[in-house]
């Protein structure tokens, strides 16, 4: 009976403005007592003045009595009122209550907000598929918002028939839909070397999952009689100022590569490259080249801005990895994550995300005691390739400091490295692809933190 | 078992002859013309496959430089402000070994990018493609040999009286400091590479040192915002208030205190007489769906009840009692229905504000 008391007070909004900043703090760091109960009654008398009579307050409150919770015993206005009509909004909205789960930038992270990036709020996301909205951004030169009826995609270099085509062409061909997540290479780059940022949305949140449509780029590449003796490699071009361009080896380019248009059921949204993008799965972000105009097919590497300059992974020894493409395993727990706090012991489903850019998700493991100890977790279905994979674990919190991990396995085997593994091998300035094992620390107090355990 | 060998046949020869790809996909996609592939067609390559004819000075980048990159990255290519730097980390020695020495063990914090591209190609590719930052692709190709001898020059790759052009840029690409300073040696290109680092699954008693190696600085806890309005405002958790320092009493109290607050704030409401303004309340009890403020929807606009029944002393009464029980006939044969689910004190002040405030 306790616990259902409890749960109506907690499915309200926090505490109202009434409540003075520091009185808040101090009941929370020392928890209430008689006098702290006294000041919180006359705030919140002092602020309600005129309305209710002192004794009737104070004796409500003592009055502790349950006979109900007033969300039932009193139906609420939405059950006996009409309701609104359709198409009030004809593009529909989130709820006005769920406005804290935005895009957000790192403050410091870049100085000019066109060269940016902002992140996922994977801290609040439930299941595989990013909403659109909420797909993170990393635009180079900025974003456009492309007439798709102005927009072309032209395929040359090594094939018989250098061709031209409108979007009205490309969206006649035979489509794929294929669900695929998309990391960026510099996704946890801040922790290298140490914690940086207080939560998921910031370590881990260069990351989205999205249904795309759209057509293989080897039927296109066929159609245009791509050279197969000497076509080795292939260039994607956008068509941002940026201009930007990536080489993509054309084994990958002939193997699940999508000329995409389509993004969860939609066109894709202006943010992930409208009218047309590039879909590279397993590979990170910044091949999956947005507002694409061009292909071409050649025989050597191209060595662009963002393959010889950035995107490359500095090593101990003072050179670079040119060309590392694949995002390697990797998982991270979404909640009960850093920046978040447990309301009160007891039972917590643990869930979060595991992915990589080599095939399935074939295990999750997750231990609540900093790697000392490990469960393998629930995977819900679908697992695909290439593809985020959402896991959930029983936990049952006894209100005793914990360290939560997780650790995926992908269907080649690869278990997801602890950073000092990372470390050993490539040191603390690489930037690109760390994909450690993520340690949240739970405090006594019920709060998360990003910590480094190994 | 013929049978299926000769379907297997069959899908054989339809599959082959349809992979003609000139009549696949029929009447899909054109030719394109020399010009548009000219016109788009403008990679170079590390081999400087796709440079276009032409040359640029030291002093004619010089002049370009002062007036389209330098207010971004300073006069000397130094600039850290709005991008990386471009010029510095680099010495004679880079020159003649092609490997930037200043890389190794990361002895220099910020690494510019004549530190680390290898290939010239690049340099000229991007600033040919993307600058300047705010009017991308605006340079000729001679001014973009100018700009790019510029950089080379401020690095003392290449000395004051350089001309670089197509004729000479292979034998500076031979200059590029750190030329020798990439490795394809890594198992992450191909999908079917060979991982670095082999990690293994234990599950049971595995060894892990006790000690946190790294929490998040004091500084950095609310440098991203107040996290607790990055959170969901129900649910399993919370954000926390990043604004305060963290909490140190264990679990518990938080709930006690919401209850705290939930019994206040009902109690509150019992007793509150707090009302919202004419609008709102329409809004809230649905009038808006047939009355406007100023115009006919199904019923009178407001505007047009109040102009009729303003000046009429006894008008208040009738109208809180046509809210409540419905009727037809004054404004039109369209029926208002009764509105049983509004409050008393809802409909008489809304039938005031109508009254009294609408204009």
């Amino acid at each position: 009976m306790t616990n259902e008391i409890r749960k109506t007070g907690r499915i309200l909004p926090a505490p109202e403005n009434f409540v003075d900043p520091k009185l808040a703090h101090e009941i929370t760091t020392n928890g209430m007592d008689e006098t702290r109960r006294g000041f919180l009654i006359n705030s919140f008398l002092a602020a309600s003045a005129g309305l209710a009579s002192a004794t009737a307050m104070a004796g409500s409150v003592k009055n502790n009595a349950f006979i109900g919770d007033p969300n039932i015993l009193s139906l609420p206005e939405h059950s006996v009122t009409l309701g609104k009509p359709v198409v009030t909004n004809a593009y529909g909205m989130p709820s006005k209550y769920e406005t804290n789960l935005l895009r957000r930038e790192s403050p410091g992270l870049t100085r000019v907000s066109a060269a940016s990036v902002s992140f996922a709020p994977l801290q609040g996301l439930f299941g595989i598929i990013t909403p659109s909205g909420l797909h993170f951004e990393r635009h180079h030169q900025g974003w456009q918002d492309i007439d798709p009826s102005k927009h072309r995609f032209m395929i040359n270099g090594l094939v018989k028939h250098p061709k031209v085509y409108t979007m009205d062409d490309l969206m006649r061909l035979p489509s794929v839909s294929r669900m695929h997540f998309i990391e960026c290479g510099a996704n946890t780059a801040m922790e290298w070397g140490n914690v940086a940022v207080p939560t998921v949305q910031y370590s881990h949140g260069m990351l989205s999952c999205s249904e795309f449509t759209g057509v293989l780029l080897s039927v296109l590449l066929e159609d245009c009689g791509y050279d197969k003796q000497n076509g080795k490699y292939i260039l994607a071009e956008g068509a941002d100022g940026s201009g930007m361009t990536r080489t993509i080896a054309i084994d990958r380019a002939l193997d699940d590569v999508i000329v995409a248009w389509g993004m969860n059921g939609e066109m894709l949204r202006p943010e992930n490259g409208y009218p047309l993008r590039l879909v590279v799965p397993g590979v990170q972000g910044v091949s999956w080249v947005k507002w694409l105009r061009r292909i071409e097919v050649g025989d050597k590497p191209y060595g662009t801005k963002d393959e010889a300059i950035h995107y490359i992974d500095a090593m101990p020894d003072g050179s670079f990895r040119q060309y590392t493409s694949i995002q390697e395993c990797k998982s991270v727990i979404t909640s009960p994550s850093a920046g978040q706090m447990l309301l009160d012991k007891g039972f917590y489903n643990i869930t979060g995300l595991a992915w990589s850019g080599r095939g399935k998700i074939k295990r999750v493991d997750v231990s609540v005691d900093g790697g000392r100890n490990w469960n393998v977790a629930r995977l819900e279905t679908p697992v695909l390739s290439k593809c985020l994979t959402r896991f959930n674990i029983d936990w049952v919190w006894d209100g005793s400091p914990a360290t939560l991990q997780s650790r995926a396995i992908d269907d080649t085997g690869y278990v997801q490295p602890k950073i000092n593994e990372l470390r050993e091998v490539r040191g603390t300035r690489s930037i690109y692809h760390n994909n450690a094992i993520q340690s949240w620390k739970v405090a006594a107090s019920g709060e998360l933190s990003n910590v480094q355990v190994y | 078992m013929f049978k299926s060998i000769n379907r297997t046949f069959a899908v054989i020869l339809l599959l082959s002859s349809s992979s003609v790809y000139a009549d696949k996909y029929s009447n899909i996609g054109r030719a394109a013309t020399e010009q548009e592939i000219a016109a788009w067609d403008i990679d170079v390559r590390p081999d400087f496959k796709g440079l276009p004819k032409g040359s640029g000075s030291v002093a004619k980048g010089q002049q370009v430089w002062e007036g389209r990159c330098a207010s971004c990255h300073g006069t000397f290519g130094e600039s850290n402000e709005v991008f990386t730097p471009i010029v510095g980390g680099t010495t004679k020695e880079d020159i003649l070994t092609g490997r930037v020495a200043a890389l190794v063990g990361n002895k220099q914090p910020q690494k510019t990018t004549l530190m680390k591209v290898s290939t010239l190609s690049t340099l000229w590719d991007y600033i040919h493609r993307a600058m300047p930052w705010t009017a991308p692709k605006s340079l000729s190709n001679d001014e973009v040999f100018a700009v790019t001898a510029y950089i080379l020059n401020l690095a003392e790759i290449i000395p004051d009286d350089f001309i670089l052009s197509d004729q000479n840029i292979s034998d500076v690409q031979k200059l590029m400091p750190n030329r020798n300073g990439m490795t394809m040696n890594h198992g992450m290109w191909d999908v079917n590479g060979k991982p670095d680092i082999r990690s293994v699954a234990c599950m049971k008693d595995c060894t892990v040192q006790t000690q946190v190696k790294s929490t998040l600085p004091e500084l950095a806890r609310n440098a991203h915002g107040n996290v607790q309005q990055q959170n969901r405002i129900f649910g399993a958790v919370r954000g926390v208030d990043t604004t305060r320092p963290p909490m140190t009493a264990p679990i518990g109290f938080l709930i006690k205190q919401e209850q705290e607050t939930q019994n206040i704030l009902s109690q509150a409401n019992k007793d509150s007489s707090v009302k919202t303004d004419g609008l709102s309340l329409s809004r809230k009890n649905n009038c808006l769906f047939c009355h406007g403020v100023a115009n006919k929807i199904v019923g009178p606009g407001f505007t047009e009840i109040s102009a009729r029944y303003k000046s009429d002393p006894g008008a208040e009464a009738r109208l809180i009692e046509k809210v409540r029980k419905g009727g037809a006939g004054n404004w039109g044969e369209t029926l208002m229905p009764a509105q049983a689910q509004v409050s008393n004190d809802d409909i008489k002040l809304l039938v005031n504000w109508i009254l009294k405030e609408v204009k």
